[in-house]
């Protein structure tokens, strides 16, 4: 890099704290909800969806930065999606080898990644006018910011409408069944999640005022 | 350097596909292996998940070789096929062919307590897509001793139940034949409908028509079994 900036500058941190917070892609840009519906029923699908996606947006980021001048301008929407598909080939292949059954339960929406807009979005947006560590970093950002809410949205999904968490019988311990609860199966069900995500959106502008549009 | 000239272009795109192709070609090859043991490890799984073995991964080869004495294929006339592959044989492609065509794979287990068992697998259509599962009969070839369904894609909550272990259990010790020897297969009912017998299962509120296509399979499936098991009981 041409000029010294240190690789964690204030600069550099804000492009991983912002899409956690204040431009979080899902809550705020309203990006990659599809996904967000499909893989949060239980929390460990949505943690390796969450670190699927992460891996896709750093390193397709980084690769589209580092070519950034030489893409030509007319392909350039293609060059950006043969990268972002063969990342997520890959990283299917890989869950596909060494964790079987989750990506068993991820089923389409890993080769779904494709088609997520964040990632689209984040390659058009930064990656092609940045450089590649700032690119890095901006996707690793995105790419939490996406699962944070992916892993909130699961948490609840799981724990009321399956009792669990990863997976362990958390209900079933506290002797809530006893006393006549029983799951709510909505929870399982897709509109559930877009109700969670709404609410995490209700909260999150109630709190940051500056969210809110005029209108 | 002009990179909107066609020239370049072309070639710019050409290098980036035989590189992408020649990465992703690599990555296939080196994890074929470790993919293939997967499935092979998760079919293991849910045949013996029929005798009522519940598995990790990692003891599937092992507890698999103990359980399963035999495996071998059957055709549309009951007889024991020489020189097939049975446990790679894919139903769902045997189902398309004519059915003097076809071979069926034969699962023949011992379980825990030491009792003979012989296991068939099926295949049909839920509401969204495929669904299959094994089913194991205790030696008279009539009672079932256990079951085990999955499927492709089922609404999650209603016709993916299918695949809980509580719903499977309601198929324990039904029968598939009448007293008089006449087949019934095992009907799925609605719940509440019908008074329990020993040949229907309570099907799923909510997914009838997964409960209608798992009711179609069995008596499809087994239906394809029903030679092998009369010469198998000639025999006894």
């Amino acid at each position: 890099m041409s000029n010294k900036e240190p690789l964690f500058s204030a600069k550099n941190l804000k492009l991983l704290s912002g899409p956690l917070n204040l431009n979080n892609p899902v809550t705020v840009q309203v990006l990659g909800v599809c996904s967000a519906l499909a893989v949060t029923v239980q929390l460990k699908p949505a943690v390796v969806m969450a670190i699927s996606v992460i891996v896709v947006t750093a390193f397709s980021n980084l690769v589209i930065s580092l070519l950034r001048n030489t893409i030509p301008n007319r392909i350039r929407i293609i060059v950006q999606l043969v990268v972002i598909a063969a990342l997520v080939i890959l990283v299917d292949q890989i869950l596909k080898a060494f964790v079987y059954d989750v990506s068993k339960q991820l089923s389409v929406f890993v080769g779904l990644i494709i088609t997520n807009c964040i990632l689209m979005g984040r390659l058009e947006a930064f990656a092609m006018a940045n450089k590649p560590w700032q690119s890095f970093v901006d996707g690793i950002g995105n790419g939490l910011g996406y699962g944070a809410i992916l892993v909130i949205v699961s948490f609840f999904r799981e724990l009321l409408g399956s009792g669990t968490i990863w997976g362990y019988q958390i209900i079933e311990k506290t002797g809530l069944y006893d006393l006549g609860y029983s799951n709510n199966g909505m929870f399982i069900l897709p509109p559930m999640a877009l109700i969670i995500i709404g609410v995490i959106i209700w909260i999150q502008r109630s709190r940051k005022r500056e969210l809110i549009e005029k209108s | 350097m002009n990179t909107n000239k066609n020239s370049y272009i072309f070639i710019y795109a050409t290098v980036m596909i035989v590189i992408v192709a020649v990465m992703l070609s690599l990555a296939s090859l080196l994890l074929k292996p470790k993919q293939d043991f997967n499935i092979d490890v998760e079919k293991k799984k849910n045949i013996l998940s029929s005798i009522n073995i519940t598995a990790e991964a990692k003891e599937v080869p092992d507890l698999y070789k103990k359980h399963i004495t035999a495996v071998y294929a059957v055709d549309a006339n009951g007889k024991v096929m020489d020189g097939v592959d049975a446990l790679n044989i894919k139903l769902k492609d045997e189902l398309v062919k004519a059915p003097e065509n076809r071979s069926y794979p034969v699962f023949e287990a011992i379980n825990k307590e030491g009792e003979k068992l012989y296991i068939f697998p099926i295949q049909g259509k839920g509401l969204w897509g495929p669904i299959w599962g094994y089913v194991s009969f205790k030696e008279d070839l009539n009672t079932v001793y256990g079951a085990v369904f999955d499927h492709k894609g089922e609404t999650p909550g209603l016709g993916a139940e299918i695949a809980q272990p509580d719903f499977q259990a309601r198929f324990k010790d039904k029968t598939i034949f009448d007293e008089t020897g006449n087949y019934t297969s095992i009907k799925i009912t609605k719940p509440g409908t019908t008074a329990p017998t020993i040949h229907n299962v309570d099907g799923i509120s909510g997914g009838t028509i997964t409960s209608n296509g798992l009711g179609l399979m069995l008596k499809t499936g087994l239906e394809n079994y029903i030679p092998f098991i009369t010469t198998k009981k000639d025999s006894l």
